[in-house]
């Protein structure tokens, strides 16, 4: 079964790469969504199949959805990849991932020159999973309540399209500028 | 289904991940893209999480999964309202454009 988990391991690093290297948004979406799903089977392998299943409705189903929702709405198409495509130059990217590569081989080193020990998984089941989170972890369950109340609340008042709203001496001025820009304009 | 794996092939894994997503982060100049890297992130430290638990067999390690996982979806809500508001002042996802608080 090792290879099962290399296999998937393999999928998520060229799945990944391929996020922040595309050009197209929709793109770079799908191939996210690939790299999920293979998040998804390296925890299902590591015996987490409560987080395997989270994974897979939650990120792969609701919040891709939602960034696929914001790029049709933005109509984030060819002119996008164009533009992508003049941003991601050579000389953008080889600095800060050359520099992000010394810091993982910094990691790896400091992690392989430790003593190497393997284990086989154990299955925690969804039902420990539920009794530590409602027990142990309750005030946590809470706060996240009230984040996600909090972040509801204000993605719906940040999204709202605001009006220009304006003193009803700087409306007159505001009306005679436009005035004056039409006539300019005729 | 019996498999044994190295914890520091996956802490590896986890942090390789996170790498690539910092990178993502630091090159592009479109914020839809650098949310993604942020997303790639958060994921990489979840499975961080998991491997964890799994390699003490307890179940601290998913309950930490699940409150990233309500974190990103506020996170994410709250980014693409913004996102949406940005590209309706500006006409455009560029982070140089937005230089109204001179940072």
């Amino acid at each position: 079964m090792e290879i099962a988990f290399y296999i998937a391991g393999t999928v998520a690093i060229v799945a990944t790469l391929m996020v922040i290297t595309r050009h197209n948004p929709v793109h770079a979406l799908l191939y996210l969504n690939v790299s999920l799903l293979a998040h998804a089977l390296l925890f299902y392998l590591l015996g987490a199949s409560f987080a395997a299943l989270l994974e897979i409705i939650i990120y792969a189903g609701a919040i891709m959805v939602l960034f696929i929702f914001v790029v049709m709405l933005l109509n984030l198409g060819k002119e996008t990849a164009e533009q992508e495509r003049k941003w991601l130059k050579a000389k953008v990217w080889v600095g800060p991932s050359l520099l992000a590569g010394i810091l993982f081989a910094e990691f790896l080193v400091l992690v392989l020159s430790s003593e190497q020990s393997t284990y086989s998984p154990a299955t925690v089941s969804p039902r420990e999973v539920a009794v530590s989170l409602f027990r142990e972890y309750l005030i946590g369950v809470e706060l996240a309540a009230m984040l996600l109340m909090a972040a509801v609340v204000g993605a719906a008042h940040i999204g709202r399209h605001k009006r220009l709203v304006l003193h009803r001496f700087l409306k007159e001025e505001n009306e005679r500028e436009e005035e004056k820009h039409e006539e300019m304009v005729l | 289904m019996k498999s044994s794996v190295s914890v520091e092939v996956v802490v590896l894994l986890a942090g390789l991940l996170f790498a690539l997503g910092i990178v993502g982060v630091i090159i592009r100049k479109n914020i839809i893209f650098m949310l993604l890297s942020v997303e790639i992130m958060l994921n990489a430290s979840g499975l961080a999480f998991v491997a964890a638990g799994s390699r003490w067999g307890q179940p601290d390690g998913q309950v930490m999964f699940v409150f990233i996982l309500a974190m990103a979806a506020a996170e994410v809500s709250i980014g693409l309202a913004l996102i949406l508001q940005i590209y309706h002042q500006h006409k455009s996802l560029d982070i140089d454009n937005l230089k109204e608080m001179n940072g």
